[in-house]
């Protein structure tokens, strides 16, 4: 036999795959006997939405965590402290305003013996670097370093072949503006590629994030509805504050005149619903995808057993090729139909 | 009067979960038509398949994202 023969065949790969699940079962127990007071299907929901919320700690790996920002605008001033002073349950800060305490992962303002005091936590405004901030901030800095790159890289090479970076995002681009933009919006697509590019490179990249498991990735910015909603609110403006004359004109005089009274609030409320849908859509999808995944390892824990680990990381591992493609589906759909609505709004009489 | 006869037919969970196993009954049966038909059609005229392939994934979007406003709705109701 040739040498390698053994390590390179396939059977080889199951024996040491197998061999890594076997010797892993000594530490299946550690993994339950954590919080064992509560039932592991609690735990297991508790987990799940921990991590699809926002929280205003960054955890790095296990428990350990690092304080981030907390900037709340009270009616009296301005306070900033670091949130590992109200990270554990039930610890307050006293600030210089007011004292603070951290209920279901809001800021409430407390009084003196611990009563959470409701009118005076209207009062504060919470603008906070919570963990979806610091992600969006992680995305843009990739965003930015991987783009102004590729721009200062065209600009030298006017002319040549594209290398490196360049060479693998062209496709992308192309496909952006050669699918998506073109024949979408029409022939005035370059005063709205800058839009379309950022906002399916930034939803791509989002999504592309939270699927990694481990530091710096792993959070859930896409499957917030504030972010999904201020990407719809930007698409409702500039679909409406390009409208040309035909637009509102098919908007606001019905074909047949007589069916005004029923088409114009039909139109009207079609103009909001199709931001809302694409907000919904993409907030769903991505939602319902990690906690799909996250469910599936939960699943270890609430059966308690070693044998249920095969059967949920084989699922996990086809869950998250699917995550994968919604990912990139998902950012493509969104972009597709926010050029779709723009084209409707400058679209020529024909 | 539901939540009487499921608590009085020892259903477990609650009915948010039965709704949003109909929408995914509706999810199914709207992307199993649309991915026949593009089969058909990719059947009937090989040559369009990449056409035909990007009509199926957009449409199947569009009828996933109508499901999911279901299980929104069962989320938070």
């Amino acid at each position: 036999m040739a040498s390698g023969t053994i390590l390179k065949s396939k059977f080889f790969n199951i024996i040491l795959i197998c061999a890594f699940f076997l010797l892993a079962a000594p530490f299946s127990k550690a993994a339950t006997a954590e919080d064992s007071t509560k039932d592991p299907k609690e735990r297991a929901k508790e987990a799940i939405l921990e991590h699809i919320g926002d929280s205003h700690s960054w955890p790095v790996i296990g428990k350990t965590t690092i304080g981030l920002p907390v900037i709340l605008y009270t009616d009296k001033g301005i306070e900033v402290f670091s949130s590992k002073k109200i990270e554990e349950e039930g610890s307050v800060y006293a600030g210089a305003n007011y004292s603070y305490k951290l209920d279901a992962n809001k800021i409430k303002v407390v009084d003196a013996s611990g009563k959470i005091d409701e009118v005076s936590s209207k009062k504060v405004w919470d603008f906070s670097i919570t963990r979806n901030v610091i992600s969006m901030f992680i995305t843009i800095s990739i965003l930015l370093v991987v783009f102004l790159s590729i721009s200062s890289t065209y600009k030298k090479r006017v002319g040549q072949a594209p290398k490196g970076l360049q060479s693998f995002l062209e496709p992308l681009i192309v496909f952006v503006r050669d699918d998506i933009a073109i024949p979408n919006v029409g022939y005035k697509y370059a005063r709205f590629m800058p839009l379309l590019l950022t906002i399916f490179f930034f939803i791509l990249i989002n999504n592309l994030m939270g699927m990694i498991p481990f530091f710096p990735g792993g959070f859930n910015l896409t499957g917030n509805i504030a972010v999904t909603a201020t990407l719809a609110v930007i698409i409702l403006f500039v679909v409406n504050l390009n409208g040309n004359k035909h637009y509102w004109k098919h908007i606001f005089v019905p074909n047949p005149w007589w069916l005004f009274i029923i088409m114009i609030p039909v139109e009207i409320v079609s103009i909001f619903s199709k931001p809302i849908a694409l907000m919904i859509r993409l907030f769903a999808n991505i939602t319902a995808g990690h906690i799909v995944i996250l469910s599936l390892i939960s699943l270890i824990f609430i059966f308690g057993t070693i044998w249920v680990s095969p059967v949920s990381v084989v699922f996990v591992v086809f869950m998250d090729a699917i995550e994968l493609l919604v990912a990139f589906l998902q950012a493509y759909i969104f972009t597709l139909l926010s050029a779709l609505f723009i084209g409707m709004a400058v679209m020529e009489h024909h | 009067m539901i939540g009487t006869l499921a608590a009085a037919t020892t259903m477990y969970g609650n009915i948010a979960a039965l709704g949003a196993g109909l929408a995914a009954i509706g999810a199914g049966i709207g992307i199993g038509q649309i991915g026949g038909k593009a089969v058909e059609a990719i059947a009937r005229q090989p040559e369009a398949i990449s056409k035909i392939q990007t009509n199926m994934i957009i449409a199947a979007a569009l009828v996933e994202g109508v499901a999911l406003f279901a299980v929104v709705v069962a989320m938070i109701g």
